[in-house]
């Protein structure tokens, strides 16, 4: 076997308040992907920046050994690092839009570092841009590369800068959350495009939160948890007989389809024909649907599809050009804002981002005895019921007087739910509810969701581009694109079986484990 | 430390400056129109710590009294331009395009006046005294505060937690007083409490033109005019009243800055 392209063992890396990684042993080998997996603080992202000297002036780094194709890294010093990095390791972060510099074409930054590196003659440096943008499958990269990044759409601007990670040929590609911006098709290609790398022999190192993304591509997986790495195997070993508690429970929160059992309500919710348009562009074109009481309608697309477009028309934030809405058989579009207002109170919301959903100002308490006041709760028991509440949602009365900045994302998207609860709504909208949160908590906040339904019959119109959440949670689907249904249907038909192209195409580009992984995950 | 240092020695002099506006009885045993032909024009000593003046009246207790009606001059206007810029603001950002064109408008015009020319103007036009000093500061302040007011709620209208509350079906009254106007506060709040120097030194200069308060009165702004005639032969007249003047003015900026990087 060859050597590996980087090797580390015993990697302590501590900052003045916290050690973030503690004892890491990795290495990889030229053509083999191997994955870091973890939730938000768990090192991941810290262990790969130390691979580039990334750390920052605060971090303290001991290792047994760090190489970089067999040069020992330990002691390099700032401008050792800047000859390793781009040239001998590329590095793709998860937002391209914030990692290319917006004042600036994308083939001017692809340039730049082969400028830097002088890795090719400068006379064929504008010839090798243009190869670049090609290898990683920008279509026209002539015209792209004349284009700033904002110009340019999120799968794009995604492999501009993977073209700019692989310029000078790196022997190893860190790619840290390289598509969790994306929408699922584009990853997809994303992904398509990584595992090519792979296979033309390129090391790669891949961070993910999400173990299904990993799934596709890693050779051998690491699962990391405050800093210790917990797992350590073949992919196949890591997914389908995962031996720590953490990994177990890391692949029990990826949501599963769910075959739920039709329960039929009175229609709480009708949609009829609603047609929005933001100046020439149509946002929604023809929406129809109905809820109904107990059940869930999941409503899936990709960014740009309208989904939150329909979400505001339900709420009547926003009033359609043409179409109703009716709530429990009344009219709601239409209505004077006056007669709107005493009727919100039937229909809620929860935001992907809690916290801005917040007053800043506001403690829990507050938020809580706000939203009791609106559903008519007396003063005097609004204080109990506020309590009742946070018990509902797995809070206990020592959030009351808390303010949610302090809060964790689980906690705090808990806390929206209180409040959405509390004026005892027919109906939830939740827009992209779990899409800002870690996975095992998504989980946990999914199954509360779903226990809060069966036990209120409360209905919910459940948006977001995660097929796996919907089909978790939903009895019905309704997938949108260009402001269009698609397909409508029931959960399983339209998730399993689907008939629009689109949507099978949707589904195709889904991540998913393999089938014997699930199989051993259901026996165990 | 030498901000920290600062920010103490600006809090204890505007404690003794509050307590001298509040109870001048604790800090000077005399009263302000005292005079005594007799001890005219001495200065500073054990008897008259900062000297007499032309009547012979101690400076010291007259600088004490003269607290209160000076920094109400400087409190008064700021309170009443923050009302008034605040609704301005508010009604700028709430009431429509017309609405808003018109009140902005009006206040660019004003903006763009020389101030003290306005200040000027008004008291021509309603007579001298601290209430129409109040108003003519007042009137030429309030625009930034409009201009301040209108800006943050503009911004906090498109925030998810007013879009929130409006969801949940809160009252456009209920949200504008429970959500807006608290988060657009904060801000107000610290450039007022830097803008009330700001008050203080313009209602100084309208009352050393003669138009504030009337004499006796004791005025710091008013004192410095009297001392100006015997400003060769009994300079403390002139200069401890500047000295307040100026004390209290860098007190509440140092205190205002605090304030705001506390904020910030």
């Amino acid at each position: 076997m060859s050597a590996p392209v980087v090797e580390v063992t015993d990697l302590h890396v501590s900052f003045p308040a916290v050690e973030a990684v503690r004892g890491v042993s990795l290495a990889v080998y030229p053509g083999e992907c191997v994955a870091i997996v973890g939730e938000s603080g768990s090192g991941k992202s810290v262990t790969a920046r130390t691979l580039l000297g990334l750390t920052g002036e605060e971090a303290t780094v001991t290792a047994g050994r760090l190489a970089i194709e067999g040069v020992d890294a330990a002691s390099f010093s700032e401008r050792q690092w800047r000859s390793i990095r781009g040239r001998r390791v590329g590095y793709v972060l998860q937002d391209a839009l914030v990692s290319l510099d917006s004042l600036r074409p994308v083939g001017k930054e692809i340039a730049e570092t082969l400028k830097l590196h002088r890795a090719v003659p400068r006379h064929e440096i504008p010839r090798k841009v243009i190869d670049l943008l090609t290898e990683v499958g920008v279509p026209e990269p002539e015209a792209r590369a004349r284009q700033y990044p904002h110009e340019l759409s999120g799968g794009l601007r995604q492999r501009a800068l993977i073209a700019s990670a692989i310029a000078c040929g790196p022997k190893l590609l860190i790619a840290d959350e390289p598509t969790t911006a994306l929408d699922v098709t584009v990853q997809a290609q994303i992904l398509r495009l990584l595992a090519e790398r792979k296979r033309a022999g390129q090391a790669l190192l891949l961070i993910s939160h999400d173990l299904a993304v990993v799934a596709k591509l890693a050779d051998r997986i690491l699962v990391m948890k405050d800093g210790v790495v917990v797992e350590d195997g073949t992919a196949s070993q890591v997914l389908g007989a995962p031996e720590h508690p953490y990994t177990k429970a890391l692949l029990a929160a990826i949501p599963e389809p769910s075959t739920r059992a039709p329960r039929a309500g009175e229609v709480v919710i009708r949609a009829d024909g609603l047609v929005k348009t933001f100046g020439k562009r149509t946002a929604v074109d023809d929406v129809s649907f109905e809820l109904r009481a107990g059940q869930t309608l999941g409503v899936v697309g990709e960014s740009g599809s309208g989904k939150t477009t329909t979400a505001r028309l339900v709420l009547g934030l926003l009033q359609p050009d043409r179409g109703s809405v009716e709530i429990d058989g009344l009219p709601w579009t239409g209505l004077s804002r006056e007669r709107q207002r005493e009727l919100r109170r039937h229909i809620q919301v929860i935001y992907q981002d809690p916290l801005s959903s917040f007053d800043p100002r506001f403690s829990v308490r507050r938020i809580l005895d706000e939203a009791l006041e609106v559903g008519g709760e007396p003063r005097k028991t609004r204080l109990k019921r506020a309590v009742e509440l946070l018990e509902q949602v797995g809070l206990d009365d020592s959030v009351l007087e808390r303010r949610p900045l302090k809060l964790s994302g689980g906690q705090r998207q808990r806390v929206a739910i209180a409040r959405a609860l509390a004026p005892r709504p027919r109906v939830i909208v939740c827009d992209e509810p779990v899409s800002a949160l870690d996975v095992s908590i998504q989980a946990q906040v999914l199954d509360l969701l779903v226990g809060l339904q069966a036990e209120l019959g409360v209905a919910y119109l459940f948006i977001s581009h995660h097929l796996g959440v919907v089909h978790h949670v939903s009895d019905h689907v309704l997938v949108l694109k260009d402001g269009q249904v698609v397909e409508s249907g029931a959960a399983n038909q339209v998730l399993t079986a689907p008939s629009a192209a689109y949507t099978q195409e949707l589904l195709a580009a889904v991540p998913r484990l393999d089938t014997n992984v699930s199989l051993a995950r259901r026996a165990s | 430390m030498r901000v920290r240092a600062g920010f103490t020695l600006a809090s204890v002099v505007l404690a003794l400056i509050t307590l001298a506006a509040l109870a001048p009885g604790l800090l000077t045993g005399s009263t302000p129109d005292a005079a005594d032909a007799l001890a005219a024009l001495q200065g500073p000593s054990a008897d008259h710590w900062l000297g007499t003046d032309a009547n012979g009246r101690d400076l010291f207790t007259r600088i004490v009294y003269g607290a209160a009606p000076s920094l109400l001059a400087g409190l008064g206007a700021t309170a009443l331009a923050v009302v008034v810029g605040t609704a301005l603001g508010l009604l700028a950002a709430l009431g429509g395009r017309a609405v808003d064109e018109i009140v902005m408008r009006l206040v660019e015009i004003v903006l763009s006046l020389p101030t003290l020319l306005l200040a000027l103007l008004v008291i021509t036009v309603t007579g001298p005294g601290t209430v129409n000093v109040i108003f003519a500061i007042a009137l030429y302040t309030a625009p930034s505060y409009a201009r301040l007011v209108r800006a943050q709620t503009m911004v906090i209208r498109k925030a998810g937690f007013v879009e929130a509350a409006t969801s949940l079906g809160l009252s456009r009254g209920r949200i504008i007083t429970r959500h807006v106007l608290p988060n657009a506060f904060e801000p107000l709040v610290v450039l007022a409490t830097i803008e009330v120097g700001t008050a203080l030194v313009a209602a100084a200069s309208l009352s050393y033109l003669g138009l504030g308060p009337q004499p006796p009165a004791p005025e710091w702004g008013a004192m410095l005019s009297a001392g100006r005639d015997y400003f060769s032969v009994a300079w403390w007249i002139a200069i401890f009243p500047g000295v307040a003047i100026t004390l209290t003015v860098l007190s509440i900026t140092v205190v205002g800055r605090h304030l705001q990087r506390r904020i910030s």
